[in-house]
């Protein structure tokens, strides 16, 4: 398999991945902001410092709600907006079109078409969270459809480690939305710890599991383990994690990326529960860049081989 | 409404189909019949399964408009083109005789130049050649071969001989739709391919596998062939994934593919650096390698032309191959045919008139009302002159333009393309066609069963470019041999 086509197969995988996770964190954000009285320090400034974008301030003023669901969702100067995401999604697939069976390339470019309509006017949607709740929706469509139509081998494979990479930042990140407020917010803020986590738990469809897991009243510390380290929940990291490992077991030259994943297993498996405040904010930060380690070990293993390595 | 072969008019014209109105020729007896037969409804029913077979295949072809690139669908008339088989046979030959006399005329260029030393090639033709390089000069690859995948234009006149009007010898494109124009034919008419001798033409992959093949340099038995595209804006971008995938090659772009220090090629795969064999490239010379042509292309690999120099890759074809792809060039065919086979052409030229003598530049000044300029280099029918439909500004700027450059320019008659049933509008009417072969020299030479027939959709068109309005058809060589 050609380094490009592989390179490309996991992009794909990764910006459907994070449109998708845009859409759940600026969901969340919004019915946060919906939830919690003024005063307790939560900022829409905070959700551009969460979704890792530098460009921000250097594009606009204020930092108040339009402008950063704006910034988040139609802004094509934003690489990570949602809109930028569906067109690198769609032009990663429209260039392995001969791998990607053909719905899936189909569903890709409505999806694209959907977004532009959406997010490409002057104005956004009338209908927000609907609107975002569609697009997960349809990005959900296309995963399953890529797992039930395609062939199991070295591309899905890719494909696969693209998405879980990308689904276990995030994850790292809208864990983070929780602490950041603890952190901003202080003690004040206690008291409402309550709805502050199922509403995390809830942008990552992790309510229901969580309760079935956890049988208790919700408690920051349970929900952040429970996102981080359980084994079976698909959108927890240490699941994710699990996934990429999987599929690296039949790539080539894969030791230096094996050994990448498992310092961030370790890592995610330490013990959260004793981390609050700064500390747990700060643990993310450490695990975001072991998971970004292991990205950049994919890429300087598959997608851009030294040429004297094998000759 | 069935179809009545006494109403269709060819106007004069060659038909391929029927000889007279009303009497279809003996290869295209059972068509004519079995189309009759059928009747208008039915016909249009037809053609809606064949777009709806080309939609749900996928066939496409790419069009720049608007800053945007579109993937459009293929045109295609769903009433195939007959050819018989006797009558093949001799084009067949025909077509060998041509590719092989070119390929010895490009090694001669760029090795003894035999051909301009006994003056039968004019040495300014050469000098003045945009398409020969001269860092080529000295080499020599396999087989003596430098245009491994010809396609021929084939036209038929009024009287119904066969002309070649001009040989592709750089990247012709086509032979991907002849094979699909085939697949959704026979889905179409299924019946027919039951009750006649119709060649398939679905070999074309392992022929050009196999002679791909045979010029791998290094003697293993599943050399690495690739296909180097210059990537999904280009026009034939479907041709060129649908070639890689009937071959089993990798379709890769120029920046998966790098020069070692040992000057052998490499791809760049999740295993590693992979050594290349074999190189179809859909990439013009231009822009091939960095290093020796336009120094800002990146469509093409730094130090290729090194590697192809000193034998370890083998690239079809060959750089330079161009040379003999040129329309002055073209007029010389039937020499270059007797000097190096001392044969007699088999297929003719169509009369020629080269601006750069004197005397036939004269004769096309004064009758530019009535020739069709072409200039040398140009391909998909873009800056010419088609005389009888040019305003006399246009005719003006062309005599200015020949006066200034006549190097670049020769002149043809206006020919009364043959013409086929074609559905119109729900009726059957006759329509202007062409045809392009393609032919495949490595070890062997090898010819395709018919090749694309191109129609000019509008009526008394003649201009067959899919980019301009034209459609195209399924050919059929039909034997007839036992129905006599």
């Amino acid at each position: 398999m050609l380094s490009r086509v592989a390179e490309r197969i996991y992009w794909v995988a990764r910006y459907i991945e994070r449109t998708e996770n845009t859409a759940r964190l600026v969901n969340v954000y919004s019915d946060l902001m919906l939830d919690l009285p003024d005063g307790v320090g939560l900022q829409w400034r905070q959700l551009i410092d969460i979704s890792g974008a530098a460009n921000f301030s250097k594009r606009y003023r204020s930092a108040g709600e339009r402008n950063v669901l704006r910034f988040m969702l139609c802004d094509r100067d934003n690489p990570n907006s949602v809109l930028s995401c569906l067109a690198a999604a769609r032009e990663n697939v429209r260039t392995t079109r001969d791998l990607v069976p053909s719905e899936g390339w189909e569903n890709v470019n409505e999806l694209y078409l959907f977004g532009r309509k959406k997010f490409g006017a002057k104005n956004l949607p009338k209908g927000l969270y609907e609107v975002l709740s569609q697009v997960v929706g349809r990005c959900q469509q296309i995963t399953g459809l890529l797992a039930g139509t395609m062939s199991h081998g070295d591309a899905y494979r890719f494909l696969r480690i693209g998405r879980h990479l990308e689904r276990a930042d995030m994850t790292t990140r809208i864990v983070d939305v929780g602490s950041a407020t603890l952190i901003a917010s202080g003690a004040e803020i206690l008291r409402l710890e309550n709805r502050l986590w199922m509403n995390v738990l809830r942008a990552l469809s992790a309510y229901q599991m969580y309760r079935q897991h956890v049988r208790r009243r919700i408690k920051g510390t349970d929900a952040i383990a429970f996102l981080l380290q359980d084994t079976q929940f698909p959108r927890a990291v240490a699941h994710s994690l699990a996934e990429i490992q999987d599929s690296l077991q039949t790539l080539p030259r894969n030791d230096a990326t094996l050994r990448a994943v498992g310092r961030a297993r370790r890592l995610v498996n330490s013990d959260v529960r004793a981390l609050s405040g700064e500390h747990l904010h700060r643990f993310i930060d450490d695990l975001q860049a072991e998971i970004g380690a292991v990205h950049t070990q994919v890429e300087s293993t598959w997608f851009a081989p030294e040429l004297d390595e094998a000759v | 409404m069935r179809i009545d072969w006494q109403k269709y008019d060819p106007d004069g014209n060659y038909d391929e189909l029927i000889s007279s109105p009303g009497y279809p020729r003996a290869a295209a007896r059972g068509l004519a019949g079995h189309l009759r037969s059928l009747g208008d409804q039915q016909l249009a029913r037809r053609q809606r399964m064949a777009d709806l077979a080309i939609q749900e295949m996928g066939i496409t072809f790419t069009v720049y408009s608007e800053g945007e690139n579109i993937d459009r669908a293929w045109p295609f008339d769903i009433i195939p083109r007959v050819i018989p088989a006797r009558e093949w046979q001799q084009v067949t030959e025909g077509l060998k005789q041509r590719v092989t006399a070119l390929n010895q005329l490009i090694d001669d260029l760029y090795n003894e130049q035999r051909i301009v030393k006994d003056k039968v090639f004019p040495r300014a033709l050469l000098k003045s050649s945009k398409n020969y390089l001269p860092q080529l000069q000295g080499s020599t690859p396999r087989y003596g071969v430098w245009a491994h995948i010809c396609g021929s234009d084939l036209v038929r006149d009024r009287d119904g001989t066969i002309y070649v009007l001009e040989d592709n010898l750089r990247v012709p494109s086509g032979v991907s739709y002849m094979i699909e124009n085939r697949s959704v034919t026979k889905r179409v008419f299924p019946e027919l391919f039951r009750k006649h001798e119709i060649e398939p033409v679905d070999d074309y992959p392992n022929q050009l596998f196999d002679m791909l093949a045979s010029l791998s340099p290094r003697p293993v038995e599943f050399p690495e062939i690739v296909v180097l595209t210059p990537g999904i804006y280009n026009s034939a971008y479907f041709e060129h994934s649908f070639l890689a995938q009937r071959i089993g090659a990798e379709l890769v772009e120029g920046s998966d593919l790098t020069v070692g220090d040992d000057d052998c090629v490499y791809m760049r795969t999740i295993h590693g650096p992979q050594r290349v064999d074999v190189i179809y490239r859909r990439i013009n010379d231009d822009f091939l390698d960095p290093e020796e042509f336009r120094p800002e292309s990146v469509l093409g690999v730094a130090g290729l032309i090194r590697a192809w120099r000193k034998g370890n890759v083998a690239l079809a074809n060959a750089p330079g191959a161009g040379v003999a792809d040129d329309k002055i060039v073209y007029t010389f065919v039937p020499e270059i045919i007797r000097y190096y086979l001392d044969q007699d052409p088999i297929i003719p030229n169509v009369p020629s008139y080269l601006c750069m003598d004197k005397q036939q530049r004269e004769h096309v000044l004064a009758n530019l009302d009535k020739l069709v300029v072409k200039p040398a280099n140009e391909s998909g029918g873009y800056g010419m002159l088609v005389g009888p439909h040019a305003s006399a500004a246009e005719r003006k700027k062309f005599a200015a333009l020949i006066r200034k450059s006549p190097r670049n320019y020769m002149a043809q008659p206006t020919l009364a393309l043959s013409t086929t049933p074609t559905l119109c509008d729900g009726k059957l009417e006759p329509r202007h066609v062409d045809l392009r072969p393609f032919i495949l020299q490595g070890e062997r030479t090898y010819v395709t069963a018919g090749g694309l027939t191109r129609v000019a959709l509008r009526k008394g068109s003649l201009v067959v470019n899919s980019s301009q309005g034209g459609g195209s058809k399924d050919t059929w060589i039909v034997d007839t041999g036992s129905a006599h």
